[in-house]
């Protein structure tokens, strides 16, 4: 016998894989397991759906328009592109507590700065402190690459261009008092475009890395004029700079301004009138884009979000729904059959 | 000198030896037999087994060595190459005379040279040109159903891409006509851009290029690699792995896989095929006594063989030891039946050495009965012209030869007519039941009832059958007899009307049964795939007798068939063509006699019962023109069983031709010889049997195996599951292709048309190469729905691949639904709930790389359980390929996101920290949860429900019940003819001539000399007596045959 197995090379191997014998697991989709699957999932989706809804109905949110293409708006007057360093004031009152922290953010809707070529026309390494990119800007940057005198712009590119460059003061009107709330402006950016993806570059003073470079066509001072006061704040890591920068996935957004963290608001804005004085220079009106503020605070999961709770909700009793329906069919149709 | 058959040329001259293949279509010069004879076996070329003679022109034939045939200088002329096989037109140009070349001159191509020591031959034609490749027809890149309908989709699809990139080019056009220059303040157009019309032009190209992805260039790769796993499957086979023959099942090509799990007609040859051109001397009936029953068919079986016999032959097998004791008794019976089948035949013997007898049948059968008498005592030493020595139980006895009436397809029976050494004189016939039992003495009625009762069971065992009979002849009949014989000299008529007149009154002896072995397992082969609705013809180029036996030998006919239909047309004379007409509706059937009384109807479609067609080759000719194929395969595909026999090889490939362009149906050639390579190349698979002698059609097929049973595990595991996993791989790809690409169909709604992309470039990149291909190759190679066994105890499980259930239109219809739902799902829930959401630090989460990593990550958690609901077989590799992917993906993503990568190419890698500032976000993973619920959640409702509502065959099979294979050799009620024999006439008159005696034993005869070379002529003449085909009858075959079937019904 042994003969005749050496016999036999072109004997294929018998192993379990050429012989297609291999241990397998062979899952089914048996009642047993899918009908608690679907009651499980709905469970738990209703149970999560739940909590959701209920911390997102903790959340509060103030919303206020200031595009000003009402008459009656306190904005009306400096829609008009042509006004220059125009102010207007809003006011509004808050009935009870704004538990804080308070979150400070300005929207924009149909603003497509998720438009291809808006979104890649920018040098991340110009942005990087890379200063050979200061000379050679890239080139996707066009038309915002070099200035009408063949210099670079730093930084190049149409997102950093069409900066919006708001500064909103908030006042509370105490006993007919104006009492500016404090804004905190640190950290209002992601960590790692403030500590990685952005840096200035290493040459001091910074002016000195801007030489011979233009500044962008629409940009009031240079990059590193925009907070000369804080070192940390300014140039390619000034934070206002930075979220403008992240540029967002869907034409309505809004974008963090400040935070409401210090002195006798850390705790939130009190019931009371406030004011926001606004400096109106970024017209939105001739692509009936639309301006905004947000006051809002946040929870464990972020801020308000009545959609994720409701479509858990949904979703939860749609599966127990399912599944009861799978049970009566399965009983109407498997049982019979196994007598 | 040796020379390679490539370098063989026209005009050469070339030497063969005995069993070699013949190499080229050769003009026979000489042969080292006497006259320039030569013996030739067609099996190859025709299928049919028995021996056939060629002979040299007779000024070629002393040409006997080498130096005077180098001296050979002649010309000639003759056809141009043709497919024709049994006609060859020439003439010799030599030493200024001219000498006629017929069929009977010529060795073609793929023959083999059998019981001749070697022979000369002049190349007529070679390579392409021979008669064999003539007929081996075109071959065709071939290409699964699969194939095709899969470059229809990717054409739909790509359509469907044009079509989405003018919806967007559109949708461009507008936007930047209503919005887009209004927004020119903080994005002007590009310079070259002078319009919103421009723009579009420029989008419609972008989104062509960045939803490209939904045509699925690496499907066509992967499918390659899916087909080259499941040819290594089947080459790795131990099960198709033959261990006598030592080779193992071998796809030759590794394109086809999936189509063997639709196959639906199966075209076998017979010989070397079905059968394994063995004939076995199986069972006798002596004087009213079977013999050849084995008593107990599992238990050890002792062969029976006289002990003290030295020249028996030790291949012989017999398993019953009564016989050889009624041998050894001295029945006179048994002796005198041996003696018949000792003399009555037309063998040559060589006797070497003492003992070492070595016969030169012209058939196997013959050759198994001398065999048999000479393992039981009755030994056949020699013949001369005319002398037949054997040696019976020891004692040399010669007769004296007086005359054979030889062999022919109307008669039917062969007889020889000798004296013994007391001088008397008796004829011994051998033949068919139907023809002999009507020639014996009319008393022992209960002998000849017992006999063909006998010879009834073995026919429908499938045996090859013969009767035996004797008579005395009287030296006065003997003389008056052979007076008339002389008469009648070479007039076939007068001739055939002699033969008649001696032959009656014979006494029945009793009858044998040979049987040609089947291959192993082939009745039950053939069974099992008739259940899996698989249909099998038969196409040989064998005669009709062995076909129908054969036939029912392997269970394809049966008693219980409704009607056999038989089709058997010659190109003869007018009146045969009449009785071929009678014979539309008859051989043995029940209701025969309705027909008249039936209106034709042609209603094909509700036949009820079994039919069974038998058409032979000048039948099928006539029936495969333009006008009649129609009518034929409607009719042949009614019948459960089509046997076609005497076919060309070239018919063979028209009949499989036939049934692709009318049935629309995959089909499975079989074969094993040269014969057989052009129906293996027209059909869509091409199986050669592998480890026989020739390998023509081993080198023409897709996949080759040594034992036809293989077949089964072929197609009924290989196949289905090839076409399982094919078809799931399908559905899938198409599906997490669609998934992937519609996103940036949504989202370009939402931001200008800009083809802005929704993921990062390196994600498009990787998708369908890294993150996604392996677990759905993994299925493709490994997937199983019911184990091997399963699928054979169940054959039906086959059926859903012959409809093409698994994949077809609507099956990708519904792909492409779900996936297109899916990049819905993956599109806005993402959309709903990061527009508003922020971190819990209060930083908003709608940023554009919050958006593709979200979007990115749960579209590949989605597709990774889509495809572990997909595989249903989870090996080892399932596992590691699936949580590999997974795993890969999200390396890859924090790789690409790091900080290291971004300070050395800050342009490229500006997603850097996305990773993990998005992942850590809960809403992020609520929002991955949620669209993963909504993606997966209905399709496992409706598998479920599906399993439930309409569950599929392979679903059921769950429980262990093995297949009750009932014995199959039931025998049905009525009678059949098993007679068969392969033989041919004319031998007869080749002994009798003495033309093939050595020159030895002719010197002793010299007064064969009158008979001179006339044999040959006979022989030519019978075959082209023919006259050219009647095309009416045909016609008229067919639609009796209809009629017929219809009123049967």
């Amino acid at each position: 016998m042994v003969k005749e197995e050496n016999e036999s090379p072109n004997r294929p191997d018998n192993t379990a894989f050429t012989q297609q014998r291999l241990p397998a697991w062979q899952p089914m989709l048996s009642a047993g397991i899918v009908i608690p699957g679907f009651v499980l999932i709905g469970l738990a989706f209703i149970g999560i759906g739940v909590a959701l809804l209920i911390t997102s109905r903790n959340i509060q949110v103030l919303e206020l328009d200031y595009t000003g293409t009402e008459q009656n708006s306190p904005c009306f007057q400096c829609s008009d592109p042509d006004q220059q360093d125009c102010v207007c004031t809003l006011q509004f009152s808050i009935n009870s507590l704004f538990e804080g922290p308070v979150f400070f953010y300005y929207g924009l809707s149909n603003y497509f700065q998720n438009y291809r070529r808006y979104g890649v026309s920018r040098d991340d390494g110009q942005l990087y402190g890379d200063l050979s990119y200061f000379k050679e800007p890239y080139d996707q940057c066009e038309p915002y690459r070099f200035d009408r005198n063949k210099r670079p712009i730093v930084p190049c590119g149409s997102v950093a261009n069409c900066i919006a460059v708001y500064t909103f003061r908030l006042f509370q009107i105490v006993n007919g008092q104006q009492k500016e709330v404090p804004l905190d402006g640190k950290g209002i950016a992601w960590w790692t475009d403030y500590n990685i993806k952005f840096r200035n570059p290493t040459v001091t003073p910074l002016r000195n890395a801007f030489n011979s470079t233009a500044k962008p066509l629409f940009w009031p001072r240079p990059a590193y004029e925009l907070d000369p006061s804080d070192p940390a704040n300014n140039g390619f890591i000034n934070q206002d700079f930075l979220v403008w920068m992240r540029r967002a996935a869907l034409p309505d957004f809004r974008k963090l301004y400040r935070r409401i963290t210090e002195g006798d608001y850390a705790n939130g804005l009190p019931a009371g009138n406030y004011s926001l004085e606004i400096a109106y220079n970024y017209p939105v009106l001739s692509f009936s884009g639309r301006k905004m503020v947000v006051f809002s605070n946040v929870s464990w999961m972020g801020g308000k979000n009545e959609f994720l709770g409701i479509a858990y909700l949904v979703i939860g009793t749609l599966c127990v729904v399912m599944s009861v329906v799978m049970l009566i069919v399965y009983a109407k149709f498997k049982f019979p059959e196994e007598d | 000198m040796n020379e390679k058959w490539m370098n063989v040329r026209v005009g050469d001259i070339i030497k063969l030896e005995n069993n070699q293949f013949v190499a080229a279509d050769l003009l026979l010069l000489s042969s080292s037999e006497p006259h320039g004879l030569c013996y030739i076996e067609t099996a190859e070329l025709d299928g049919s087994t028995n021996m056939k003679v060629r002979q040299s022109v007779s000024v070629t034939s002393e040409l006997g060595d080498p130096n005077n045939l180098a001296q050979f200088n002649g010309e000639v002329v003759c056809e141009p190459p043709n497919n024709k096989l049994d006609r060859f037109r020439g003439m010799l140009y030599w030493r200024e005379k001219k000498y006629t070349l017929t069929n009977q001159n010529m060795l073609l191509r793929g023959c083999v040279l059998r019981n001749t020591e070697a022979c000369y031959g002049l190349v007529i034609f070679a390579g392409p040109d021979t008669k064999l490749m003539q007929n081996s027809g075109r071959t065709k890149f071939k290409r699964t159903s699969i194939d095709r309908l899969m470059n229809t989709l990717v054409l739909w699809i790509f359509a469907f891409l044009v079509c989405m990139g003018i919806v967007l080019a559109v949708g461009n056009a507008v936007w930047e006509r209503e919005v887009g220059t209004l927004f020119q303040h903080y994005l002007p157009w590009d310079p070259s851009v002078n319009g919103f019309l421009f723009s579009a032009v420029r989008t419609f190209w972008s989104y062509v290029i960045i939803l490209n992805t939904v045509v699925p260039i690496s499907l066509y790769v992967s499918v390659e690699v899916i087909r080259l796993g499941h040819s290594y499957f089947i080459n790795w086979d131990q099960l198709m792995f033959c261990s006598k023959c030592n080779t193992a099942a071998e796809a030759r090509t590794t394109t086809l896989s999936e189509e063997l799990g639709q196959v639906e007609y199966i075209f076998s040859d017979k010989t070397g095929t079905l059968t394994q051109n063995i004939m076995s001397f199986k069972k006798c009936s002596i004087n009213g006594h079977s013999y050849g029953e084995v008593a107990d068919p599992l238990g050890p079986q002792p062969k029976v063989s006289i002990p003290n016999l030295k020249i028996s032959n030790p291949d012989f097998c017999f398993y019953d030891d009564t016989l050889l004791e009624s041998v050894k008794v001295g029945d006179s019976h048994t002796q005198e039946f041996f003696r018949l089948l000792s003399l009555c035949h037309t063998i040559m013997s060589e006797e070497k050495s003492e003992g070492e007898l070595v016969y030169k049948a012209q058939s196997p059968d013959e050759s198994a009965l001398v065999t048999a008498a000479r393992n039981f005592g009755f030994v056949f030493r020699s013949r001369t012209l005319g002398t037949i020595t054997t040696t019976e139980m020891g004692r040399t006895v010669t007769y004296t030869l007086l005359a054979i009436l030889d062999f022919n397809n109307a008669r039917k029976r062969m007889s020889v007519i000798v004296r013994n050494p007391e001088g008397r004189i008796r004829l011994y016939c051998k033949g068919a039941d139907t023809v002999l039992l009507q020639r014996l003495r009319p008393c022992k009625q209960d002998l000849i009832n017992i006999t063909s009762d006998h010879l009834n069971e073995y026919a429908a065992d499938g045996l090859r059958t013969l009767a035996l009979a004797y008579r005395d002849l009287t030296e006065e009949q003997w003389e008056m007899w052979s007076e008339s014989h002389q008469c009648a000299d070479k007039e076939e008529d007068l001739l055939s009307a002699a033969y008649e007149q001696i032959e009656q009154d014979m006494t029945l002896l009793g009858g044998t049964a040979i049987e040609d072995k089947l291959q192993e397992g082939v009745p039950e082969t053939i069974a099992l795939l008739s259940l899996a609705n698989i249909k099998t013809w038969i196409v040989t180029g064998d005669k009709q007798e062995t076909a129908v036996n054969i036939g029912y030998s392997c269970k394809m006919l049966t008693d219980d068939m409704t009607q056999v239909f038989i089709i058997s047309g010659h190109n003869g004379e007018r009146e045969e063509v009449v009785e071929g007409c009678g014979e539309v509706c008859f051989m043995k059937f029940k209701g025969a006699g309705k027909q008249s009384q039936c209106p034709p109807s042609n209603r094909m479609d509700n036949i009820s019962g079994d039919f069974a067609l038998i058409i032979n080759g000048h039948s099928l000719a006539h029936a495969l023109e333009a006008d009649m194929e129609e009518e034929f395969i409607t009719t042949a595909c009614a019948c459960k069983a089509v046997i076609c026999c005497r076919v060309t090889p070239l018919q063979k490939a028209q009949v499989v031709e036939l049934v692709k362009k009318y049935k629309r149906a995959v089909t499975l050639a079989i074969g094993d010889g040269a014969n057989d390579v052009s129906m293996i190349k027209s059909a869509h698979i091409g199986v050669g049997i592998s480890g026989q002698e020739g390998i023509q059609a081993v080198l023409a097929s897709d996949y080759s195996f040594s034992q036809f049973r293989f077949l089964q595990r072929l197609l009924l595991v290989h196949g289905r599951w090839s076409y399982l996993r094919m078809c799931r791989f399908l559905c899938y790809f198409f599906y997490k292709n669609f998934a992937f690409t519609m996103v940036h169909f949504w989202f370009g709604f939402f931001c200008g048309f800009s083809a802005q992309t929704v993921y990062d470039q390196f994600f498009i990149t990787l998708y369908n190469i890294v993150y996604t291909s392996l677990p759905v190759l993994a299925m493709g190679i490994f997937d199983q729905d019911v184990p091997d066994q399963r699928s054979l105890e169940y054959p039906k499980l086959y059926e859903p691949g012959q409809f093409n259930l698994l994949f077809n239109k609507k099956e990708f219809f519904i792909c492409i639904a779900q996936g297109i739902y899916t990049s819905v799902v993956l599109f806005f829930v993402p959309y709903a709930i990061l527009a508003n959401a922020s971190q819990s630090n209060g930083e908003p989460l709608t940023d554009y790389q919050t958006f593709a990593v979200t979007t990115a990550t749960a579209l590949v958690i989605v597709v990774s359980v889509q495809i572990s609901l997909d595989t249903g077989f989870w090996t080892i590799f399932n596992h590691v390929f699936v949580w590999g992917s997974l795993g890969c993906y999200f390396t890859i993503m924090f790789a690409v996101h790091s900080q290291t990568l971004f300070s050395s190419f800050p342009n490229h890698f500006h997603f850097v920290g996305s990773a993990q500032s998005t992942l850590l976000q809960p809403v992020v993973w609520l929002t991955i949860a949620l669209a993963t619920v909504i993606c997966i959640v209905p399709v496992l409702a409706f598998r479920f429900l599906k399993l439930d509502l309409k569950p599929q065959l392979s679903d059921t099979v769950r429980k262990t019940r093995t297949l009750t294979s009932g014995r199959l050799g039931a025998r049905g009620g009525s009678r059949r003819s098993g007679y068969a024999f392969a033989h041919q006439e004319g031998f007869g008159e080749l002994i009798t001539s003495g033309k093939n005696m050595r020159l030895s034993s002719l010197a002793l005869a010299s007064f064969a000399s009158r008979h001179s070379s006339s044999w040959i002529d006979t022989l030519r003449r019978k075959k082209h007596a023919h006259t050219p085909p009647s095309r009416w009858r045909a016609v008229r075959l067919v639609h009796l045959l209809l009629l017929t079937l219809s009123c049967c019904n």
